[in-house]
């Protein structure tokens, strides 16, 4: 897939009106081959930010139509979302976001 | 049926949540402090928020215990110049707080290749800053049950300790089979004969030999019963130790020179059926090992 | 640098350094002070018999020289790689060597390791690493693994590897770089320097105990995050 020697840095930002008083950072996942962690934070502004480092160049689109689903299922509004990612499938990456809202909805 | 918690199966943290008391953890420089590699994005790979190792403090039956636990499933455990930093931190900090133990949870192939240099000398310093703990009086607790086994430099490390739990499924050892394959042939070593594999270096015949001191069997409950009962076991070294262990080891090398497979050590060691041993549990393996060869 | 010329420079003539094959062994004078050297030369792999000798040597020599230095001299292509070795517990019998240099250390016998050619990863970690300092002759080299093993191992293409070794301090092998990085505490035999028992001289001299390597990585540039992991985890809440 990629011969490349850089990581990719993407970013998406969307506004959110679902604000979460005060939660601990959750982390979920872990970075290995065909995975990735996902760490939830509480963020500046009032949007939900996705910073995403991937070592699977070249599917950007695909990056912004999965963060920008889960944030329609979750609309979080001053929230951090880190990602360190290894090649997971958009089915592994959804699934990971939606541990961490889980964990901090719980 | 059995339905306890794989040791193996679950990742360093939740190792963490399920081994000691419930919600006692709290972590040193946690994933949102993002201490992370230096080294690994000019190579393309992703770096983790923790670098692979979460240290902090918990309480196991209620005594206070410093815990380290490797992520064997980033870069495969590698210690690297902050994992490693992490770990002699943990360690010199028992040395100031002087906790009941420092338990490792240790699944790695050691030194972290994608940091080489920086790799190699922090796996040499993990290792006297360990000995400065053990020799201060408190217990060193080693659990090996990861898939990725204890490898490498981490190897030694393990075996620097006070107290060495493994399942037996887990693995320690020192070069990989693979490893020692590349090197000297297939005939050397089949890396993909999996039975030969856990034959040589996995947790039943490290057991028998006394290589290990407890084996459990691969559940989370196990490694934590054999954790409480291995707290009191502080054995700071002394000369008399050492000449003991090196006379062990000397009658081992003698023993064991014309050995060309694990079930004739097995059988040097007294065990009747030892082809059986990869068929038995690791209560049945544990029943069969002689004093003899406890570890000094 | 032979080992028989190493020992020559840093005693003198008269000097009861012998090899068994792979294994160096013997002792030396310096200034009045009987010295324990022991080691490996011609590449050693150090397998679990190769550590178990040297682990004597250093155990005789706290048993009945109380106080007595211990020089290491390293020349070693790494540990053993034979499945013989792994089945009797390799691991051990390092772990062990390591224990011995460790308990040597804190019984005040002085250890001091001198990588005079080659020191590779596993064959170096319980020696050289373990002692109270390790220097290195100029043109030796310490590295972790082998280019085409680390290749297979990492899945990083060949070439890439090779050029980081050239310019990249993490893979550099040359031993500048380990001393830059504090893993080795400063070179003898340099054009500066050349005087290996002046070196030796001063490295005895040298009544400090603590692990320095971080401490020394960061001030000398080459390992900047060590050291500041290490305090950061002292001091956390």
């Amino acid at each position: 897939m990629n011969m490349s020697a850089e990581l990719e840095s993407l970013t998406f930002e969307f506004p959110g009106t679902q604000v979460v008083a005060g939660f601990a950072p959750v982390l979920v996942g872990v970075v290995g081959s065909g995975n990735l962690e996902v760490l939830l934070e509480a963020g500046a502004g009032a949007s939900c930010r996705f910073d995403v480092q991937t070592s699977a160049r070249g599917f950007g689109t695909i990056w912004a139509a999965v963060c920008r689903d889960f944030h329609l299922r979750h609309p979080l509004a001053g929230v951090r979302v880190s990602i360190h990612d290894m090649g997971a499938t958009p089915a592994v990456v959804s699934l990971r976001l939606a541990q961490a809202a889980a964990e901090i909805a719980a | 049926m059995n339905n306890a918690l794989s040791f193996a199966e679950c990742s360093a943290r939740e190792r963490i949540a399920a081994l000691f008391d419930a919600g006692s953890f709290h972590e040193w420089l946690p994933p949102s402090a993002r201490v992370m590699s230096p080294h690994l994005a000019q190579l393309g790979v992703p770096s983790a928020f923790d670098d692979g190792v979460a240290v902090g403090r918990a309480r196991l039956g209620g005594q206070p215990v410093f815990v380290a636990a490797q992520e064997g499933e980033f870069m495969g455990g590698g210690v690297g110049e902050v994992h490693g930093a992490k770990l002699v931190g943990l360690f010199q900090r028992a040395l100031r707080d002087r906790p009941s133990a420092v338990v490792l949870l240790a699944e790695s192939g050691g030194v972290r290749l994608h940091e080489a240099n920086a790799g190699l000398i922090a796996v040499s310093e993990v290792m006297r800053a360990l000995l400065d703990v053990r020799n201060a009086g408190i217990p060193v607790i080693v659990l090996i049950g990861g898939r990725n086994g204890c490898f490498g430099g981490m190897g030694i490390v393990a075996r620097c300790a006070d107290h060495l739990v493994i399942s037996d499924t887990g693995r320690l050892a020192m070069s990989g089979p693979e490893v020692i394959e590349a090197s000297h042939g297939v005939e050397e070593f089949d890396a993909r004969d999996r039975a030969l594999v856990w034959r040589t270096t996995g947790g039943k015949h490290r057991y028998l030999l006394g290589d290990a001191d407890q084996i459990v069997a691969d559940e989370v409950p196990a490694f934590r019963e054999a954790a409480l009962r291995a707290l009191g076991a502080s054995r700071p070294l002394t000369l008399a130790d050492l000449q003991a262990e090196h006379r062990l080891l000397a009658q081992r090398l003698a023993a064991g020179a014309g050995a060309d497979d694990a079930v004739e050590l097995w059988q040097q060691l007294g065990i009747t059926n030892a082809q059986q041993v990869p068929d038995l549990n690791a209560a049945q393996v544990h029943e069969l090992r002689q004093p003899a060869a406890a570890t000094s | 640098m032979i080992w028989s010329e190493v020992v020559r420079q840093l005693f003198g003539e008269v000097a009861h350094v012998s090899a068994d094959g792979d294994f160096l062994s013997g002792s030396a004078v310096l200034d009045g002070q009987t010295v324990t050297v022991v080691g490996t030369t011609q590449h050693a792999p150090i397998g679990y018999a190769l550590a178990l000798r040297q682990a004597a040597v250093v155990l005789d020599t706290v048993a009945r020289h109380p106080g007595r230095p211990i020089l290491l001299l390293i020349d070693t292509q790494g540990q053993q790689l034979r499945r013989h070795d792994e089945l009797l517990g390799i691991n051990r019998a390092m772990a062990h060597l390591g224990c011995c240099i460790d308990l040597a250390r804190r019984q005040g016998h002085r250890v001091i390791g001198l990588v005079y050619d080659q020191a590779l990863s596993g064959g170096f970690i319980t020696s050289g690493l373990i002692a109270d300092a390790c220097y290195a002759l100029p043109d030796a080299e310490i590295r972790v693994m082998r280019i085409p093993a680390m290749a297979r191992v990492t899945k990083l293409p060949e070439a890439r590897l090779a050029a980081l070794s050239l310019t990249n301090p993490v893979f550099a092998p040359g031993v500048e770089n380990y001393v830059r990085m504090g893993g080795v505490r400063g070179l003898w035999g340099t054009a500066d320097q050349p005087d290996l028992a002046a070196g030796l001289r001063a490295a005895l001299a040298d009544a400090s105990t603590a692990d320095q390597r971080a401490a020394d990585g960061r001030a000398r540039g080459g390992r900047l995050l060590a050291a500041d992991v290490v305090q950061q985890v002292l001091a956390a809440a």
